[in-house]
């Protein structure tokens, strides 16, 4: 009998597992990927610096918080979010640094130049190999770590304003969040 | 008026669907004839009505009336009228109204063509796809309303998903939906052989040719979603092992399962429980493909809109029909497992073989789609499952397959000296090895996957050839055309294999940024890009690319990718250009403009034998179709 009730059995917990998945769609925004990276240091990199000959470190950027963006000249969705990525930018309240992903430098600087540049610094990684150890899925992506070099927060797709206000805004230090 | 007569006719359809499936149910157990005589007239009634609703929604959208929401949401009065009527099944609400016009279809032309079965069966068999039917009208009614109103009236619409704009999207949801909902009527005579207590032979000779037609139409319908995906999209690829592409995979895999088992369960009287479960599993699947698809348990890339609501409703339906089919399997399965014994040596093992490896990829597919949902549920983190899983878990499930498929046709049922096949077939075997080598000489770059697709397709080629000469051969035999389609859908695997492996093995990519009369070398041709001009269709923009390509000094063909910029909602949407041929196709994609200057990124593919591909999933549809046609399963009163 139990060999007759089997198919039984494996269909009640597959339907368990699917009214789980149910109630998980309900509570949970499906497109949200927490990154493993939250709460721990930012992973040691070196990269060339897009706009310089020198090497871009971690020290380079220790003691302060700074706004990591991911970006490429190939990305459409990088095109839309410059608008609101510069006008962070402009208001001063953190340092943005520019992550170029798997693009030519060629490219990347004719994007600037066509577009404006609103990044304090930018490291070009043009294989797209340290973007493994940043968990980065693709562009745009973006970052911020605060001054002890701890990964705080992790946004995929196109900034907005409304995201920047809701969600960044809050875990800035409260004397740079009044400008 | 007229939506709300369709949806008068829905609610119509609904009571005649009850009817089908209650009154010719009871009728049967209780032996009422009266009753089960209303099965067919309640048949009729409800695809009449469902026809009804449905001709009202595609006259809704060729109107273009924007009072109802659907419509609204939809489509657009720019849109061509070929598309007005696609649309129709563009999103959600519609598709299920097609879904439920494809079901009342096949239950009518069961009712129209099963003359000749006894009252009782086809009362049981009716009334339970009456059954299925009445839970979908009920989804459509309660939360899914095609007709619902829009007040007030928009004064436009807000137009098609562009990704649908397509030929291949007329055709491909009401093919696939064809293939889906026919796995109902094995499901239907599964359920029916349960509840009459009689498993045997009989119902499965009446249900085989559904079968078969059910299964081709699978074929073409997940052919040609392969085929749209691969020109549409943009990407190259016609596989992605999305989880929408594996909902329509799985049925595929139970379905193919399930002819096999039927043949034996219908000839030796053996597998009659496990053919029993494979009908139940085959619908089974197809109803978790429509769930997966519908309540956003899974986010994919072409699944519509989610709805948790609607997952729930799905999910209670799954519940009854699924938990209660295999219930009612546990409760009146047959206990004696056996029909004529056989040895280890016979036809019925190497069915068997085929059994299990088919039906342990179909769990392996179930397992990958699902894996994320499960890690997620148990808060293990999020993760995906891709083409690394599958690609490796199908190899290694269909080399045994495809070594063992020739020898099925050539073993004899019951028993069979092991020997003679191999006697047969040892000489294919050498030539196509042979096959294989050569081509791993003369192509001494391609990856091993170059050889094997050589050899494999040789060996799967002669290996059925082989049976058809011995088959010819021998005298006062006939050629049925049960066997003609087995040998087609036999060399469509073949034409199939083939074609995957060589395209996975030659095909060249190559991205890169171009500028105007910039060339760029792709394999043995040579692109060129001659600029990209501004360009206006219906109901969109477009900047439209011209590429030529040379091979030596001849041009061959000149291909325009474009970029659409919909009118309606802005979308950005890619169009490939082909020149395909039936042993390669060339294929440009457009990128992004990079500069101000007339430079693009570009997507250049050339795909050997790509094509054949889809040629061999015709070839496997043809043979169900010839199989479906067999002069055995028309026989009147049969003996058993």
């Amino acid at each position: 009998m139990l060999r007759r009730l089997l198919p039984l059995i494996v269909f009640l917990a597959l339907g368990a597992l699917l009214f789980a998945g149910i109630q998980l769609s309900r509570h949970e925004n499906p497109q949200a990927l927490p990154s493993p990276l939250i709460g721990k240091p930012a992973p040691a990199f070196a990269l060339p610096n897009l706009l310089a000959s020198n090497k871009l470190r971690n020290a380079d950027l220790a003691g302060a918080p700074y706004v990591l963006n991911v970006w490429g000249s190939w990305c459409v969705n990088c095109q839309e979010e410059h608008a609101v990525v510069s006008a962070f930018a402009a208001r001063g309240i953190v340092k943005v640094v520019g992550y170029n992903l798997k693009d030519d430098p060629a490219d990347a600087k004719r994007w600037l130049a066509q577009f404006g540049n609103p990044y304090a610094l930018i490291m070009a990684d043009n294989d797209g190999r340290a973007a493994i150890d940043w968990g980065i899925y693709g562009a745009p992506e973006t970052y911020f770590v605060d001054a002890h070099g701890i990964v705080r927060w992790k946004f995929i797709g196109p900034l907005t304003d409304d995201i920047i206000d809701r969600q960044l805004l809050p875990l800035l230090p409260a004397k740079q969040a009044t400008p | 008026m007229l939506p709300e007569l369709g949806q008068l006719a829905l609610i119509l359809a609904l009571l005649l669907a009850s009817l089908q499936a209650l009154l010719p149910l009871f009728g049967a157990q209780r032996g009422i004839e009266a009753w089960m005589r209303i099965a067919r007239p309640a048949a009729y009634g409800q695809l009449l009505f469902v026809a009804v609703a449905f001709g009202i929604l595609m006259h809704a959208f060729v109107v273009h009336d924007f009072s109802v929401a659907y419509v609204a949401r939809n489509s657009n009065s720019l849109l061509p009228i070929g598309y007005c009527i696609a649309a129709v099944w563009g999103a959600h609400e519609g598709s299920l109204l097609l879904w439920i016009l494809i079901l009342a279809l096949w239950t009518g032309a069961v009712a129209r063509f099963s003359r000749s079965l006894p009252l009782p069966v086809i009362a049981r068999v009716l009334g339970t796809m009456g059954l299925v039917s009445v839970g979908f009208l009920l989804f459509t009614l309660l939360t899914s309303n095609p007709f619902a109103r829009l007040l007030p009236m928009p004064s436009e619409g807000a137009d098609l998903n562009p990704l649908l704009q397509d030929p291949g999207l007329i055709m491909h949801p009401p093919i696939l939906y064809s293939g889906y909902v026919g796995t109902t009527v094995a499901f239907a005579f599964a359920i029916a052989a349960l509840l009459d207590g009689k498993v045997d032979a009989r119902w499965v000779r009446w249900s085989r040719p559904w079968t078969n037609v059910a299964w081709a139409l699978l074929t073409i319908g997940i052919a040609l979603g392969s085929w749209w995906a691969y020109y549409e999209l943009g990407w190259g690829g016609w596989w992605f092992w999305d989880p929408v592409e594996n909902a329509s995979f799985m049925p595929w895999l139970a379905c193919t399962a399930l002819l096999h088992s039927q043949a034996v369960t219908e000839k030796r009287g053996s597998f009659r429980g496990w053919t029993l479960l494979l009908a139940i599993a085959a619908f089974s699947l197809s109803l978790l493909g429509t769930f997966l698809v519908r309540s956003g348990v899974i986010t994919s890339v072409h699944s519509f809109a989610a709805d948790p609501a609607r997952g729930l409703f799905i999910l209670v339906f799954l519940g009854i029909v699924i938990g209660g089919s295999l219930l009612l399997y546990a409760w009146r399965a047959p206990r004696d497992n056996d029909g004529a014994p056989f040895a280890f040596a016979s036809r019925e093992t190497l069915i068997l073989a085929n059994n299990l490896l088919l039906t342990t990829a179909c769990a392996m597919v179930l397992i990958g789609t699902l894996f994320p949902l499960f890690a997620d549920a148990m808060h293990l983190g999020r993760y995906s499952v891709g083409p690394p899983y599958f690609g490796s878990m199908f190899y290694l499930l269909m080399a045994p397959l495809v070594l063992l498929l020739p020898f099925g046709p050539l073993t004899r049922w019951q028993r069979e000296q092991a020997s003679l096949p191999i006697k047969l077939l040892l000489p294919w075997l050498v030539v196509s090895l042979i096959g294989g080598a050569v081509a791993f000489v003369a192509m001494p770059n391609a990856p091993w996957k170059y050889a094997a697709g050589v050899a494999i397709g040789l060996w799967l080629v002669l290996g059925t050839l082989r049976f058809v000469r011995r088959r010819l051969a021998m005298d006062g035999q006939r050629f049925t055309a049960e066997m003609l389609g087995m040998t087609f859908a036999h060399i469509g695997i073949a034409v199939f294999f083939f074609s995957v492996l060589l395209t996975e093995a030659t095909s060249v990519q190559k991205d890169v940024a171009v500028a105007r009369g910039q060339q760029v070398a792709a394999g043995d041709y040579m692109f060129r890009f001659d600029g990209v001009q501004r360009a206006t269709g219906p109901n969109y923009l477009s900047d439209r690319g011209t590429v030529s390509v040379f091979r030596g000094d001849n041009k061959i063909a000149t291909l325009h990718p474009e970029k659409r910029q919909y009118a309606a909602g802005g979308q950005i949407m890619t169009e490939t250009a082909i020149d395909p041929q039936i042993n390669r196709d060339l294929y440009v994609a457009l990128g992004e403009p990079i500069d101000a200057r007339g430079g693009w990124a570009l997507r250049v593919y050339v795909k050997p034998w790509v094509r054949c591909i889809w040629l061999g999933a015709l070839l496997m549809a043809l043979g169900g179709f010839t199989t479906a046609f067999d002069r055995r399963f028309r026989r009147k009163n049969e003996t058993v």
